[in-house]
């Protein structure tokens, strides 16, 4: 009889997982499965609330990227209740959005990827951690506290709420921003640029370069990629539209009203996580290895591989030297977190290029809305992928239906991939460790789920 | 060897984790202090052995241990009898851990009819509900006190980094934690003129008014300028710098921190903090809202179940 190595809960990632890896009598892996343990129900909870109410409620779905589930939900209620934000209600919403990425980027990076690489991946598990980080080295662990606080705090003190927060309101912004408010982010979102930058060069010199087979190889697979851009094809966080690449960089591009022609999600019955796919190729939807069928990933590498460029200059001479290094689409799963560096310089030469548009400040930032009938669907990128709400009000205002597909769901079959590549190639013939076992979670934590 | 602190997430969106990581600076001097033997988020601890051998789950023993989220499945309640059994202290942390919580919603109308939904959305293949490896849903989101004794209880949708560091470091000096006492309203600064003019609760599908270039104290209250705002039955606690946080950014509180008694009901006190302002409690669209955050302890249950539990 088989062996089941069973690894739970998978740690240093947002939610509750477990991996199994099956061993055939000859102790090679005969499948390998990422379980998602646990659901909530969001859909069906909101039904008969008050639409305008609903962006503070569905930001409970997760507390990590909070902001993202605001304001996806937000133009949602904007289109059920047909009112289109003011302008700078508009930028104010996509500032704040994009402020959480560089917050997010941080954490994910620093607090619970960097351990593996910082530590090294066989460390032993009691100080393979931030805490251990802040032992070996102190100096970058309390800068990198410092920088995660300062991001955070930023959005507090012109938010009022960084978790789960209530300044998105349907028709635009709760408060417009003062001037003194606008030169304190400005400030410190330059500080933040410095930040990124340093991040950007300490992780090409002194973290890749150690790991080069490990980036080449753990948990590569091969699928296409989804992502939002504008008309020129630049990469959006915000808005845009929808791009599906396949592996062999063909593009289909589609309006997010649309979504439901493009995507569907298949369900297995080993997981509460559903498993979107790309409906619109035809093909049907497999995990196999040397085949898969309809399966795409989304989150950073895929937003950069669906992108003809990035719109900011320091961001933009990152994407050209990483798609001279790794091609395009580039496949490698662990160079999500090359990506994630790359959009965090994005992210913070963004926030200061809304924070400097001269209509920031204006008072006008929220159109009249009213509670009706109707339909609306809002999408953004969420740091783990293309988030998308979709809502139908009755003439009261007040939800009668919904349906979300979340950032982290596109990239749940790709996970499952990859936990299943890592682990037929790392173990063979019964012969594993405990630093093996942390690689296979090493190639989930790289989409940072 | 400094406090053990044991973490768990239960059914809980990780806010909670997050603002125990917004303590920020003081967090690095914390981490000096006390050592965590468990917590999911930051530390690689497996149940079952880091080989994933074992047969029964383990949590090693602590002095603390700190549980966010509420109980929905038979994995949370196995973790969480773990917890109990090995952790000295326990507190709950944040409110679907003290009542619920947000996803304590869905016992309007119980956890499996939540459940089944999400498989039956438009986009979603045929299917049926996965019960494979996956662990059984409960009936119900429950409180964590409703199932284990809970020595202390934080709430907070998310909690307040600074009060999360107020008790952990109580603990460490063997003293008693400094917790407000009192209702959102008495930490909030803006401008009461005793009874208005308001006869009916509206929809915030507007900003409130107000002069963004003064301070908060002198914006009127929320609730006087007729919308809805939930501060005089919800606990003190999210007030930081000056303000309650909501009423920081000019928008009205919807009560994320629970009953301002441990064991009051939000809505019955809501509705009796409107009535006796003379406001007509029926125009508040959706009044079952008023539990949003504290759903559980048998206060939301199925609409169309009058009685038993
Ligand atoms: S109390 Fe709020 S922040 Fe904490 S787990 Fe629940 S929803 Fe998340
Ligand atoms: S009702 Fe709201 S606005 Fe008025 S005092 Fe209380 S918390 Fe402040
Ligand atoms: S004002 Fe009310 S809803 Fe807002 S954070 Fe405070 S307790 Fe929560």
């Amino acid at each position: 009889m088989g062996n089941v190595i069973n690894i739970q809960p998978v740690t240093r990632i947002e939610g509750h997982a477990r991996i199994a890896i099956h061993l055939d009598d000859d102790g090679n892996v005969s499948d390998a499965f990422l379980h998602i343990m646990s659901l909530r129900g969001f859909e069906k909870f909101i039904e008969g609330r008050p639409a305008e109410e609903v962006p503070r409620i569905v930001n409970r779905i997760c507390g990590i990227c909070p902001w993202m589930h605001h304001l996806a939900s937000n133009k949602a209620v904007d289109g059920c209740f047909g009112v289109t934000p003011t302008p700078t209600g508009h930028k104010l919403r996509e500032l704040c959005q994009i402020m959480a990425h560089i917050n997010d980027k941080i954490l994910h990076f620093f607090f619970l990827a960097a351990p593996d690489f910082v530590l090294g991946p066989d460390s032993d598990y009691s100080v393979r951690n931030v805490v251990g980080i802040v032992k070996e080295a102190p100096e970058l662990a309390t800068q990198v506290v410092k920088m995660r606080q300062l991001g955070q705090m930023m959005l507090e003190r012109f938010a009022g709420k960084a978790i789960h927060p209530i300044a998105g309101v349907v028709g635009g912004f709760a408060k417009p921003m003062t001037e003194e408010e606008r030169q304190g982010l400005l400030e410190d979102t330059r500080t933040l640029l410095d930040f990124a930058l340093f991040a950007m060069d300490f992780a090409k010199n002194s973290v890749f370069p150690k790991y080069e087979d490990v980036i080449a190889s753990l948990g590569t697979i091969t699928t296409g990629f989804l992502g939002t851009v504008d008309d020129s094809g630049a990469l959006r966080l915000y808005d845009g539209h929808l791009r599906l690449m396949k592996a062999d960089g063909t593009i289909t591009d589609f309006p997010v009203d649309q979504y439901d022609q493009y995507l569907a999600e298949h369900v297995e019955s080993w997981t509460y996580g559903k498993m979107p796919y790309a409906k619109c190729w035809d093909e049907g939807f497999s995990m196999d290895l040397a085949a898969p069928k309809g399966v795409y990933r989304a989150n950073t590498l895929a937003r950069i591989n669906v992108a003809e460029r990035l719109s900011t200059p320091r961001a933009q001479e990152e994407l050209e030297e990483f798609r001279e290094k790794f091609g395009r689409p580039a496949q490698g799963t662990l160079l999500y977190h090359w990506a994630r560096l790359i959009e965090l310089v994005y992210a913070c030469e963004r926030t200061i290029e809304l924070l400097e548009q001269d209509d920031i400040t204006d008072k006008n930032v929220r159109a009249k809305a009213e509670p009706k009938a109707g339909r609306g669907v809002g999408a953004v990128e969420a740091p783990r992928g293309t988030l998308i709400h979709d809502y139908t009000t009755d003439e009261d205002g007040c939800i009668v239906k919904a349906n979300m597909i979340v950032g982290t769901t596109h990239n749940i079959a790709p996970m499952n991939m990859s936990v299943k590549e890592a682990a037929t190639s790392l173990i063979r013939g019964g012969v594993y460790d405990e630093g093996l076992l942390n690689k296979v979670e090493m190639a989930v934590r790289a989409y940072d789920p | 060897m400094g406090v053990r602190v044991a973490e768990e997430w239960l059914h809980s969106c990780s806010g909670c984790e997050i603002a125990i990581l917004n303590i920020g600076e003081p967090l690095v001097e914390l981490l000096g202090q006390i050592d965590f033997v468990h917590i999911p988020v930051l530390m690689d601890h497996k149940y079952y052995g880091q080989m994933g051998e074992g047969e029964e789950l383990e949590i090693p023993e602590a002095d603390v241990g700190i549980v966010s989220g509420g109980v929905a499945n038979e994995e949370h309640l196995e973790v969480l009898e773990a917890m109990r059994k090995q952790c000295k202290i326990l507190i709950a942390l944040g409110t679907c851990a003290t009542h619920g919580g947000l996803p304590a919603l869905i016992n309007s109308w119980g956890m499996e009819e939540g459940i089944k939904n999400s498989y039956a959305t438009p986009t979603t293949d045929k299917c049926q509900v996965p019960t494979d490896v996956v662990p059984k849903p409960l009936d119900r989101v429950y409180a964590v006190d409703e199932k284990v004794k809970v020595d202390l209880i934080l709430p907070g949708c998310p909690p307040n980094p600074q009060l999360i560091a107020e008790v952990v470091t109580a603990l460490i000096e063997g003293r008693d934690p400094v917790i407000p006492g009192k209702s959102v309203c008495d930490t909030c600064p803006t401008r009461r003129e005793g009874k208005g003019d308001v006869s009916k609760v509206r929809r915030f599908v507007q900003n409130a008014d107000y002069d963004p270039e003064k301070p908060i104290d002198e914006m009127r209250c929320l609730l006087e300028q007729g919308f809805m705002c939930m501060g005089p039955v919800t606990a003190a606690g999210c007030a930081r710098r000056g303000a309650p946080s909501c009423i920081s950014a000019r928008v009205p509180c919807r009560g994320c921190f629970g009953p301002v008694r441990r064991d009051g009901n939000q809505m019955l006190d809501m509705m009796n903090a409107l009535a006796s302002n003379g406001i007509d409690f029926k125009s508040v669209v959706d009044r079952r809202s008023l539990l949003r955050f504290s759903g559980a302890h048998g206060l939301l249950r199925p609409i169309n179940k009058k009685s038993g539990k």
